[in-house]
Parts: structure tokens; C-alpha cells; sequence
């Protein structure tokens, strides 16, 4: 197996009038087509440590490689670039463009990375709602769709361009548990049919169970011993 | 682009309404704009072409713009030469040998030209007495370079040649005399010559001072009675290009030597009110657009901000800030472009309707129509306005979400 992310003395610090550490020295590899699950007490510092992984944020200090790359010498304009065409993103809202439907949400990305010309991107997409099972959903708007349906469609805009990665923070926290149920099983097939990796923030110990890694973050450290309800 | 313009525009028609109201906030600006300067443009144009048509292009004058130097200082140009009390030479005003003059002014291209001797004299009928200024003209060519045989409402100038003794007066003189077509006035000159003339013609300007106070007799009769024979002293000019008049009087005083002074350089102060008048009037109305774009800026910045969660997940999905920026950009120039087009059809509907409003001033019997002017640099220029209001407004909201960072606002909707 291959590596996909390496993180290296990874530190964040929020700068202010009381600087708050949101991630302290942690170091972390994840191996393609690894679904990890990050996991801990509110305010531990997971969603910030999955931004850093994913590009959105920063470190203060350490470093981070995706895909082989450092990308510490990165300006924005470079992280940017990197994010369009190798991660994808789910949130907890589904973070749909509201004036869109489904299908434009998802041909979005790929119109932006601009590689496929028209045909080809709108059969992408279409290809993408498919195997979510939102073909026949493709020209509603979001607020026609269930709250499952709509993380379905964010989760085809976050494969829309193939990225290596799929980083998920809290993919189920809204949704109820038939919604969860089928998102976990999508993300979990993604890793084994399509060879994507996985990293997924959650409080939701089902969602862990499914994982093949879990990793446990208290006060923005790694701590292997952590499970939840322990504290 | 493209996904930034349809993201652009699908903003814009998600909030109709608000759309609405800042796109009519530039339709009215373009369009006032465009009445407001048609209006005045248009009234300036009316009054110099008044002005243009109402007075000679360019009049020569029988005087030099530099004294002439002393012949001294012409033969020792280089010496220090003082000539002490000179006095000017006695002699018959005017300009002379004109004919030889006019000829050689006559040979440019593009003009007319017709000599004139002007002097004053007294009119005496029945007892009464107007002092004048008596106009000796040549008619054939006066009528050439003058708007005064279109204001002829008996006779014509042809009817000086006709009757030697015969003189044009306005209608202003002919009612203060009660006299009639035909009329026998005495001309009573300078020196104490007085003749006999009979009223050929009549004319009638609206200017009261002219009307009562101007009179045409043959040149040579003016000659006879003014004391100057084979003089004239004046040479007035009618360009076919009025603004070309300018550069001719300069050639025409490097040609002839006396003074030649075109009607740009006789007017230059109204000129130079007419732009300041312009620059005021081009102030205000683009005042207009600018209080038009406060409310583009306000429905763009209304869109930022209940947009942010959407540009969040643009720019964590791989737009970058000046991608962001150009979608809000975009927005503006959306409702610059509809705004100015609008506005331009809409102001055009307005300056027709302006045109076909009729006034009938106080004491006047014709109908006069609003001066409205169709010239098409105001379009161009309520347009490049507009525009300009609208980018200007949307940049800032623009810049603004350029800044938003994706993980302030995922930590907050989180």
C-alpha cells in the first residue's frame, strides 16, 4: 500500500489575544484506500486537524505531504489548485448551492478544473448521481430533496473531479439513521470499489465501527487510548 | 467564466425582487441623464447656431491687431531708433483698395464674402429724429452672407439695387415713425450731408435695438453720404463650416493684414460659460448614477452576506479568492449592462416625447419645440457611466468575499 497523506509534527496554533492550540504535534500517515475515522470530545481539535489534512488550514509549524507532495511551499492560489483536483469534500450541512439542482451542483467542480469538455462532464456527473443512486433526482433543487439525498449529491460533487482523497466532517451529524446508515455504507464502498481514501470526522460510534483505522484526538493530541463515552 | 457567470446570474434571479429595484435605480439614472443632456446640449447647440447664423463668421475690420511700425525701424531694424511725436496721418478711414481685398478673399475656399461701410446717421421724418447705423452692403453679395434677406417682410435687398435712393429699415423704426413701404425719410449724415431715401424694404429680426436702429442703403450711396468714397470698412464672412472659422480668420488677416476676427474669438466668453455650464450640468446628472450604485452595492452586499456558506464551499471545492471576487464583479456588470441598455431605450423614449412637447412663449406667435439633441456621445457617455457606477459598487462587496475563509465559516456552521 502506498502512502496518500503524512503528516509531521503537525502544530496549530489560533492567534490572539490568548493564542488557543487547536493541534499539537501530531504526526500521521494514511495509506490509500484506508477509511479513517478521526474521533474525540467536542472541541478536541478533530475538525481542525481534518482541515489541515485536507488543505483548507495552515499548520503553524510541521508539515503535510499528499500524494508524495509537500505541501508547506504552497501559497493559497497553490493549495487551491491542489484541493480542485485531488480532495473532495463532504460537511455536516450539506453545503449545496441552493439555486442549482442537483446535477449543476455536481458538475460544478468539473466545470471549474475545466478538463472534460461539456458532454464528457455532464456524463461524469450524471455517472455520479447514478451510482448514488440520485439519477432520477438530477434536476431538483436541494430544498426538494431529503436531507439524505442532499448529502448524496454532496458526496457526488466531492467525487466529481476523481480526488484521492474524501475528507468528511461529520457526514451524519444531521441526518437520521436510515440517512446514516446509507452514508456510511457509500463512503465505505468508496474505499473498497472505487480505491478512494477516506478521513471522516464523527461522534457517531456506528460510523466508526465500519472504519478500518480510528483515531482518537484529546486537546488537539493523539490519544490511541480514546473511545467515546470514556471522556 | 462561464461558471462564474452562471453562478453570477443565478444569484442575481434567485433575489428578483432586489434585483429589480437596483437594475431600475440605473434605467432612471441612464435615462435622466440622457433627458438632462439632450435638453441642455441641445439648447446649446440652438443658441450657437443663433449666434453663428445671426452675425458674420468672420468680419475683417479696417484696423491692424499691432501698430504699424515707423518706417525707421523698418529700414534699421537693428539700431536703437527713437521716433518722438508722431502723429497719426489725416486721413479717410477704411479699408483700402477693397475690391483687390475682397477679391483675394474670395479666392479661399469654403466662404462668401460682401463689403460693407458702416457709419452712423440721423433719420428724420416728420419732425421725429433716430440716430442709426447706416449700413452701406452691396446687395448681391449681402445676400449671400447674411440672415437679414431671410428677415425681409416687404422688399427684398434686390430692391436697393432697383432704387439707388431706396433704404431698408426695420419694422421696430417704421412703427415709431408710423411710416409705410415707400415712405420718404431724410438721412442726415455726420458732416451735415443729408439726402432724401424712400423705404424699399422692411425688415424685422425680434431684436427691438435692430429693428429700430439698423439701416441699409446702397455702398455707394453710403459712400456719398458717410464722406468716404471707395471705401468700405468692413468685410463680413460666411463659412460654409461655422467652426472652421477659426483657422480662415487666420489666414485671411496673414493674406489681407487688418484684423480678422472670427466669431469663435468674438464669443469666447460664452464659449467658455457654455462648458462651464456643461460641466455643471454633466456634475449633477452623473450624480444620479452614483446614488444608483449605492443600491447595487446593497443588493451585492446583501448576496455576500447570505452567501457566505456558499462561497465557503467554492473556495474549499477550488475556487480561488479572485474567482470569488469575479462572480460578484460579474453581478455588476450584469446590472450595468441591462441597466445601460435599458436606460438607453428608456431615455430615448423620453427625449421623444420631450421633442414633441410644444410651447408657445408669452408674445410669440409660433410654436416652439424643446431643443433636443441627438448627438450620440451621450449615450456612449451615460453608458461608460453606468458601467462605471456598477463596477465600482459590486467591487467592494466583491473584494469582501474574496476574504471569507472557508474554515471561519465551517467552524461556525459546524
Amino acid at each position: 500500500m502506498t502512502e496518500v497523506i503524512r503528516a509531521e509534527n503537525v502544530t496549530r496554533v489560533l492567534e490572539g489575544e490568548v493564542p488557543v492550540t487547536l493541534v499539537r504535534d501530531v504526526n500521521l500517515q494514511i495509506e490509500h484506500g484506508e477509511f479513517v475515522v478521526i474521533m474525540g470530545p467536542s472541541g478536541s481539535g478533530k475538525s481542525s486537524l481534518l482541515y489541515l489534512l485536507g488543505l483548507l488550514d495552515v499548520p503553524t509549524s510541521g508539515r503535510i505531504a499528499i500524494d508524495g507532495q509537500d505541501t508547506s511551499g504552497f501559497d493559497d492560489d497553490g493549495l487551491t489548485a491542489f484541493r480542485l483536483a485531488k480532495l473532495g469534500y463532504v460537511f455536516q450541512f450539506h453545503f449545496l448551492l441552493a439555486e442549482f439542482s442537483a446535477l449543476d451542483n455536481v458538475l460544478l467542480p468539473i466545470r471549474k478544473l475545466a478538463k472534460l469538455d461539456d458532454a464528457e462532464a455532464h456524463a461524469r456527473a450524471l455517472e455520479l448521481l447514478e451510482r448514488l443512486g440520485m439519477a432520477d433526482q438530477q434536476h431538483k433543487r436541494p430544498s426538494q430533496l431529503s436531507g439524505g439525498q442532499r448529502q448524496r449529491v454532496a458526496i457526488a460533487r466531492a467525487l466529481a473531479n476523481d480526488p484521492l482523497v474524501i475528507l468528511a466532517d461529520e457526514p451524519t451529524g444531521n441526518l437520521d439513521s436510515a440517512a446514516s446508515q446509507n452514508v456510511r455504507d457509500i463512503l465505505r464502498t468508496l474505499t473498497r470499489d472505487m480505491g478512494k481514501t477516506v478521513v471522516a470526522v464523527t461522534h457517531d460510534s456506528q460510523f466508526a465501527s465500519v472504519a478500518d483505522r480510528r483515531i482518537g484526538i484529546v486537546d488537539g493530541r493523539i490519544d490511541m487510548a480514546w473511545r467515546p463515552g470514556v471522556g | 467564466m462561464a461558471v462564474a457567470f452562471d453562478i453570477a446570474l443565478a444569484h442575481l434571479t434567485s433575489r428578483k425582487r432586489q434585483t429589480l429595484v437596483s437594475l431600475t435605480g440605473v434605467v432612471l439614472g441612464v435615462a435622466f441623464f440622457l433627458a438632462v443632456s439632450s435638453l441642455m446640449r441641445g439648447s446649446e447647440k440652438d443658441f450657437l447656431k443663433r449666434l453663428v447664423d445671426n452675425s458674420p463668421h468672420i468680419t475683417v475690420y479696417d484696423e491692424f491687431r499691432h501698430a504699424r511700425e515707423q518706417p525707421a525701424v523698418l529700414r534699421w531694424p537693428d539700431a536703437a531708433v527713437a521716433v518722438r511725436n508722431v502723429r497719426p496721418q489725416r486721413e479717410t478711414r477704411g479699408i483700402r483698395g477693397w475690391p483687390e481685398r475682397l477679391a483675394a478673399i474670395e479666392a479661399l475656399p469654403g466662404l462668401r464674402a460682401a463689403p460693407v461701410l458702416t457709419g452712423s446717421a440721423v433719420l428724420t421724418f416728420a419732425g421725429r429724429r433716430q440716430g442709426v447705423s447706416l449700413s452701406g452692403v452691396v446687395p448681391e453679395k449681402m445676400k449671400h452672407v447674411s440672415t437679414i434677406e431671410e428677415k425681409m417682410t416687404h422688399g427684398t435687398l434686390d430692391s436697393l439695387a432697383a432704387d439707388p435712393n431706396g433704404v431698408i429699415v426695420g419694422q421696430g423704426l417704421i412703427d415709431k415713425f408710423s411710416l409705410h413701404l415707400g415712405s420718404t425719410l431724410t438721412v442726415l449724415a455726420d458732416d451735415g450731408q443729408s439726402r432724401a431715401l424712400r423705404v424699399v424694404g422692411i425688415f424685422r429680426t425680434g431684436n427691438a435695438a435692430y429693428d429700430e436702429g439698423q439701416a441699409f442703403v446702397l455702398l455707394k450711396r453710403a459712400q456719398a453720404l458717410l464722406g468716404r468714397e471707395n471705401r468700405i470698412n468692413r468685410v463680413i464672412i460666411q463659412m460654409d463650416d461655422a467652426y472652421a472659422s477659426q483657422g480662415a480668420a487666420q489666414t485671411i488677416e496673414a493674406a489681407v493684414g487688418y484684423k480678422s476676427v472670427s466669431w469663435i474669438e468674438a464669443s469666447e466668453d460664452i464659449l467658455s460659460l457654455l462648458l462651464v455650464r456643461n460641466i455643471i450640468m454633466y456634475s449633477v446628472v452623473s450624480a444620479i448614477l452614483v446614488v444608483a450604485s449605492f443600491g447595487i452595492y446593497n443588493t451585492i452586499s446583501t448576496i455576500v452576506m447570505e452567501k457566505t456558506r456558499d462561497i465557503a464551499i467554492m473556495k474549499s471545492m477550488g475556487f480561488r479568492a479572485r474567482d470569488v471576487r469575479r462572480i460578484f464583479l460579474i453581478e455588476g456588470v450584469i446590472v450595468g449592462l441591462f441597466g445601460s441598455t435599458f436606460g438607453v431605450l428608456f431615455g430615448v423614449a423620453l427625449m421623444k416625447l420631450l421633442e414633441a412637447i410644444e410651447i408657445r412663449p408669452p408674445g410669440v406667435v409660433e410654436i416652439v419645440h424643446l431643443p433636443v439633441w441627438w448627438g450620440p456621445e451621450q449615450y456612449a457617455l451615460a453608458a461608460a457611466f453606468a458601467m462605471l457606477s456598477c463596477i465600482a459598487a459590486s467591487y467592494l462587496p466583491a473584494r469582501r468575499a474574496g476574504q471569507v475563509h472557508p474554515v471561519d465559516i465551517l467552524r461556525g456552521a459546524a
